[in-house]
């Protein structure tokens, strides 16, 4: 339970899912944000409108999917680390998981590094496809990764070994 | 005597916010720091920093520092006295600082204290070995003089704090095998929670640390269960072997001088002890000393800012500067502070609030 | 122990200057506090209490709790988690309460 283990519930998580017909049109955005807190650079982040606009600065974000394209600009914004981006139209049986990263090693593209879950376990090899900044005022790094497709929402982190 | 016009003490988020609205507003302003430069608590946050754009939001608070210190060095209305501690408060409004061993008085006409706090300790048998350090000393060692702290190291305390600081552990290189939180939940924002929890690290929330253990520097620490009554579990002891722990459990307001000066204060633990008691306007009961930041209660670095945005806009128009600007500037600081406050996680210091504001009416 | 590297920060250190601690001669960069050079040299047991001598070290790094002092260029009970290092300091681990102007203390 998220506020007992800093692990969101698997219904928090289905919850914020985009619906399978987005998911299979492409790239898109995945926010695990699931606390009210005083927070909203993804919403002005986003120039394409696919954070709803915020009423109040407590609000959780809500979506329009069909605006997103999966772009990635908000997961460096996000000061909680908390946005990701899948694309389930990669390969037959792959995905591709952007995520945030602010650790040493930054992986090296076409590198192979342990794909880790939510609680920090292992789940598979991934491929590092590629690695940007998230601007040049942002040391956040984001890396797109190569992940078998049934664990696309589950693979979270990275550990590089 | 040095003169001050506006005398702020302390240039962390609230005391430089606090500078640069009163001299805009065209009042002179002296600011003074203990430390050597400026930015208080902000220099070692590395992590960015929640809110909206107007408290910085994404940014990271070590480049807010670099922001708001070099506004405040290059504004022609401040002067900065570094490494200049504020000892003591005198009738007829004189304040004494330490510099380089000399004691100086400075008098001013209002003085807007922005102090800041003091992290808590905790005691249970051998909390004094050398090894177990304030959380946020142990990130000031590590994010400002790129010092390690050890190699394997506990974190005691699930607040915003104890997360953050176990993170950045992590960014430098350092083992941390366990959050221990008394309570029963994670008082840290979740998205902080998160962030360690997927690089491995585990939360033990209702478990705490009942002693530590080793003979010149700690080695180990013995963890236990906590029941609903918050009494250890008995056979649930747990050893963990570290070289350091780190204390995150709470701030107290470093309210000295307040108490000095014969401020009313009030023991408000929802804000972190004893604070001021103050005005919509952050005035205390003693006239022309105002308050901002976590002196006037524990909250984020945020609301500091915007605190010390409202004492400097009241200190300067309570000696006749921008009188004009006064009433919407007010109003467009009180609407961001009422916003950052009015969530879930807002809900202590607005407990907090109410509580102080029950124990008197202070005046307008 | 020092950061090589980190993902975030880049230290600007001082110079690189030589002080002693009880008689050694430990490295540091100038202009970092004195606690911050012992700490990186593996030095942590900085001072003891007064009545039981256990060990104290490093606690507040802000200069507010005393459990870093020490006896630093002859003047007892500096904050050495505040003051800054500079080339040749004499540092040493205090004894009691320390002797200002050839008056002991208590």
């Amino acid at each position: 339970m998220l506020k007992k283990t800093g692990v969101p519930t698997s219904g928090q998580v289905e919850a914020v899912k985009p619906s399978p017909e987005r998911l299979a049109e492409g790239p898109v955005v995945i926010v695990e944000c699931f606390q009210e807190i005083p927070c909203d650079p993804c919403y002005t982040a986003c120039k394409r409108g696919g954070f709803l606009p915020f009423e109040d600065i407590n609000d959780l974000p809500r979506m329009d999917f069909a605006k997103c394209n999966g772009c990635g600009i908000c997961i460096g914004a996000c000061p909680g680390l908390a946005v990701f981006v899948v694309d389930e139209t990669y390969a037959e049986d792959k995905a591709l998981l952007m995520i945030p990263w602010e650790f040493l090693p930054v992986p090296e593209e076409g590198s192979i590094v342990k794909g880790l879950n939510r609680e920090g376990d292992v789940l598979a090899d991934v491929e590092v496809k590629k690695v940007r900044s998230a601007g040049s005022h942002n040391q956040t790094s984001i890396l797109t990764l190569i992940v078998p497709k049934k664990y696309a929402h589950d693979i979270r982190s990275i550990r590089v070994d | 005597m040095n003169k001050a016009e506006i005398l702020v003490i302390g240039s962390g988020p609230a005391g430089l916010k606090a500078s640069l609205s009163a001299a805009d507003q065209g009042a002179g302003v002296t600011l003074v720091e203990r430390d050597l430069f400026l930015g208080g608590q902000l220099v070692k946050q590395t992590h960015m920093f929640f809110g909206s754009r107007e408290q910085y939001a994404s940014e990271r608070g070590f480049k807010i520092a670099e922001k708001l210190t070099a506004a405040v060095e290059e504004h022609p209305g401040v002067r900065v006295l570094k490494g200049a501690a504020a000892l003591g408060y005198y009738d007829d409004n004189v304040v004494t600082l330490e510099m380089k061993g000399r004691v100086v008085p400075v008098s001013y006409d209002a003085m807007i204290m922005a102090t800041g706090a003091q992290e808590n300790t905790l005691m249970f048998p051998n909390c004094d070995l050398p090894g177990i350090y304030g959380a946020g000393a142990v990130q000031t060692l590590m994010n400002v003089y790129g010092v390690l702290p050890g190699k394997r190291v506990a974190m005691l305390g699930a607040g915003n704090i104890g997360v953050i600081v176990s993170y950045q552990l992590l960014q430098a290189g350092v083992e941390v095998p366990a959050i221990i939180e008394a309570a029963p939940e994670i008082g840290a924002y979740h998205v902080h929670a998160s962030k360690v929890r997927r690089m491995g690290v585990p939360i033990y929330t209702s478990q705490t640390v009942v002693s530590a253990h080793g003979t010149d520097t700690l080695e180990k620490v013995i963890i236990v269960k906590l029941d609903g009554s918050w009494q250890p579990v008995p056979g649930t002891e747990k050893e963990l072997d570290v070289d350091v722990l780190c204390i995150a459990v709470g701030l107290t307001p470093l309210t000295e001088i307040l108490f000095q000066a014969g401020c009313e204060m009030a023991y408000i633990p929802e804000l972190g002890g004893h604070v001021p008691r103050r005005s919509a306007v952050m005035e205390t009961s003693v006239p022309n000393i105002y308050i901002a930041g976590d002196v006037s209660g524990i909250e984020e670095a945020s609301a500091a800012m915007v605190e010390g945005t409202i004492a400097g806009l009241t200190a300067a128009f309570n000696l006749g500067y921008g009188r004009d600007s006064y009433d919407k500037k007010i109003a467009a600081a009180n609407l961001e502070l009422d916003a950052l406050r009015k969530g879930p996680t807002g809900e202590k210091i607005r407990t907090g609030l109410q509580n102080l504001k029950r124990t008197v009416e202070v005046r307008q | 122990m020092r950061i090589q590297v980190h993902p975030i920060l880049e230290f600007k250190k001082g110079k690189k200057i030589s002080f002693t601690y009880d008689g050694k001669t430990v490295e540091g960069y100038e202009g970092e506090p004195i606690a911050a050079a012992l700490h990186a040299a593996g030095v942590r047991v900085l001072s003891h209490s007064r009545n039981f001598k256990r060990p104290r070290g490093f606690w507040c790094a802000i200069g507010n709790c005393s459990s870093c002092n020490m006896s630093v260029n002859g003047i007892p009970n500096v904050r050495t988690c505040v003051e800054p290092l500079q080339d040749g300091m004499i540092v040493e681990t205090q004894q009691g309460k320390g002797v200002i102007g050839g008056v002991p203390g208590e």
